[in-house]
């Protein structure tokens, strides 16, 4: 189910902004892939660009490749809405459907893919995924309550779960925790690193004690100056990042210089 | 602040009362505000005792003192009904145009193009309702004579459709379609403010799950934009069974409470009844005229209040907020 992400020489562009130049970059599949840098830096454009939600922005586009095991994703022919069925995202703020239900905000992607499911089948990946989300035991008795009467912290979770009810190959996740109390973050925290026996994550953090405890790999994001585009400085093991960075900048960046 | 002899600087908790303190500029503001609102109400009281007082001698005077000559009742039923009946086509006509009008401008055109063709259905909201009514006489009923032609030969078996077509075309349907056009723009413009509200956190969430663009709407701009609908629908709705000009025009009268809506017999509305008839009425047929004023009054007021009364439901039952 774990794919492996092979970016190449991809340009990011808001109309004719430039605003992530030059990436490069392997991600493995079954690992946590931490991407950090000062705000603005283009990190989450650039998690954005690798599910095509950044075209969903009027005048977003990007040149380059994305390729998902081989498969270009920005080829010609290949359809949006398949690349972010297989490629789901968890976004910085919860946003569960307010109108529907925990039971409907779970299977939402799954009624989209249009294969008709039985009702017991339903149940078992509702279940299933909120039990992956670790959200089961708190919302098993009232399943159909709206998904807005959660807190933040289940409200989160609630949303990995929608994310991880379709089966996707690789998870996006983009600052999950920045609205969460530290309880919850911990929770998410702890999602993750079961998650990854599965997906393929990448996560966009803030929090660099975060970007520590939870990755594998780490991405350092870096921007000259204002109106200047982002780029990726440097990309290694996430050990390797925190005890002895080869450029200079990423460690002045983790040991709080700046930023 | 301002007065520095005030003993509330020091102390103002035990000062102020339960309101806290008063100050002239809040005291003048709450006291406008609050005129504000019960001028509304006067003035809604004042309309409804006038209409109550003028139609009295109609309500109480004897059958046959009532134009017609069966009494009140059998006076205004065929009205109420071609209201009730006009507003309804024009309902049903306008309404889902007006949300695919408004989703076509949030979140399908071109930005540039959504932002002229905005301002082009707000600009049919600012056309005068007799220019509505020459153009439906003129235009649209001559040019609806075919189609209701059609209608009655193919679909003469709804009772809506039976037939036979009236050769003018000012009928039933071709009003509630004039109608429709015009309470098209206050739907349209009413949705369109509302979907555009749609947080965009929950269409990126859709867009996310592999939503294509409709699904996304579906999910995510059409629940929210629910009692928004609504309460467009019935703006639009309060204007269709008030219009006067546009149906006195359009609708060629004779005749009482029918369904077919593509014949030559057809019921008037409350209100073009009272204007086409006001001029030439006096003694009782104007108390006459007003009692089925007093009728649409209370038609209205029921279709309001039941409109807020559905969104509050609907705002329940839907979210938790």
């Amino acid at each position: 189910m774990a794919k492996r992400i092979d970016v190449k020489d991809l340009n990011i562009y808001y109309g004719d902004f430039l605003a992530v130049e030059d990436i490069s970059m392997t991600i493995e599949p079954r690992s946590v892939t931490a991407l950090i840098g000062p705000s603005g830096c283009g990190k989450s454009t650039f998690l954005r660009s690798l599910n095509r939600m950044h075209e969903v922005v009027p005048g977003g586009r990007v040149e380059g490749s994305v390729a998902v095991d081989g498969q270009d994703l920005y080829d010609r022919g290949v359809d949006p809405v398949d690349v972010r069925r297989q490629i789901g995202m968890v976004f910085q703020r919860p946003n569960p459907f307010p109108t529907m239900s925990i039971y409907d905000n779970v299977v939402a992607g799954v009624r989209l893919s249009g294969t008709r499911m039985k009702r017991s089948e339903l149940d078992d990946v509702v279940e299933r995924s909120l039990q992956g989300a670790n959200l089961w035991n708190e919302v098993k008795d009232r399943l159909t309550k709206p998904g807005a009467g959660l807190s933040g912290g289940q409200q989160q979770r609630l949303c990995i779960a929608r994310a991880i009810a379709v089966e996707p190959q690789v998870l996006l996740m983009d600052e999950p925790c920045s609205a969460l109390d530290p309880i919850s973050t911990l929770a998410i925290e702890d999602l993750i690193a079961n998650l990854k026996q599965e997906y393929t994550i990448v996560i966009v953090t803030h929090n660099m004690q975060q970007a520590a405890r939870v990755s594998d790999f780490t991405g350092f994001f870096n921007i000259a100056g204002t109106g200047k585009p982002g780029k990726l400085i440097e990309m290694d093991d996430t050990a390797k990042i925190f005890s002895t960075p080869s450029v200079k900048a990423t460690e002045d960046y983790i040991s709080g210089r700046f930023g | 602040m301002s007065s520095p002899s005030t003993p509330t600087v020091t102390a103002p908790r035990k000062q102020a009362g339960r309101n806290g303190v008063q100050r002239p500029g809040d005291r003048l503001f709450s006291g406008a505000a609050r005129g504000s609102g019960l001028l509304i109400l006067v003035i809604l009281a004042g309309v409804a005792i006038f209409l109550i007082t003028e139609a009295w001698p109609a309500i109480t005077a004897p059958a046959d003192a009532i134009p017609g000559g069966e009494g009140l009742a059998a006076y205004v039923a065929p009205l109420v009904f071609g209201t009730v009946l006009a507003a309804t086509i024009a309902l049903v006509v306008a309404t889902p145009l007006a949300i695919a009008i408004a989703l076509f401008i949030t979140h399908y055109a071109p930005k540039r193009m959504a932002q002229g063709l905005g301002y082009l259905v707000d600009l049919l909201a600012a056309v005068p309702s007799i220019i509505y009514g020459l153009w439906g006489f003129q235009v649209v009923a001559p040019a609806s004579v075919p189609v209701a032609r059609w209608l009655e030969e193919n679909l003469g078996f709804i009772p809506l459709f039976a037939g036979p077509t009236s050769s003018t075309g000012r009928t039933m349907l071709v009003a509630g379609v004039v109608l429709a056009i015009m309470i098209l723009p206050i739907i349209s413009a009413v949705c369109r403010e509302v979907f555009i509200q749609t947080p965009r956190l929950n269409q990126e969430a859709a867009l996310a799950l592999g939503a294509t663009r409709w699904e996304m709407i579906r999910m995510t701009v059409l629940p929210f934009g629910r009692s928004g609908i609504i309460s467009a629908a019935m703006l639009g709705l309060g204007r269709a069974l008030g219009e006067t000009m546009a149906v006195a025009i359009v609708l060629s009268v004779s005749g009482g409470i029918t369904l077919n809506l593509i014949g030559s017999g057809n019921p008037s509305t409350i209100a073009a009844n009272i204007a086409l008839q006001f001029p030439e009425s006096s003694g009782i047929a104007v108390n006459t005229l007003i009692a089925s004023g007093l009728v649409l009054f209370v038609i209205t007021l029921a279709v309001n209040m039941s409109a807020r009364w559905i969104v509050k439901r609907a705002n329940r039952s839907g979210d938790g907020r």
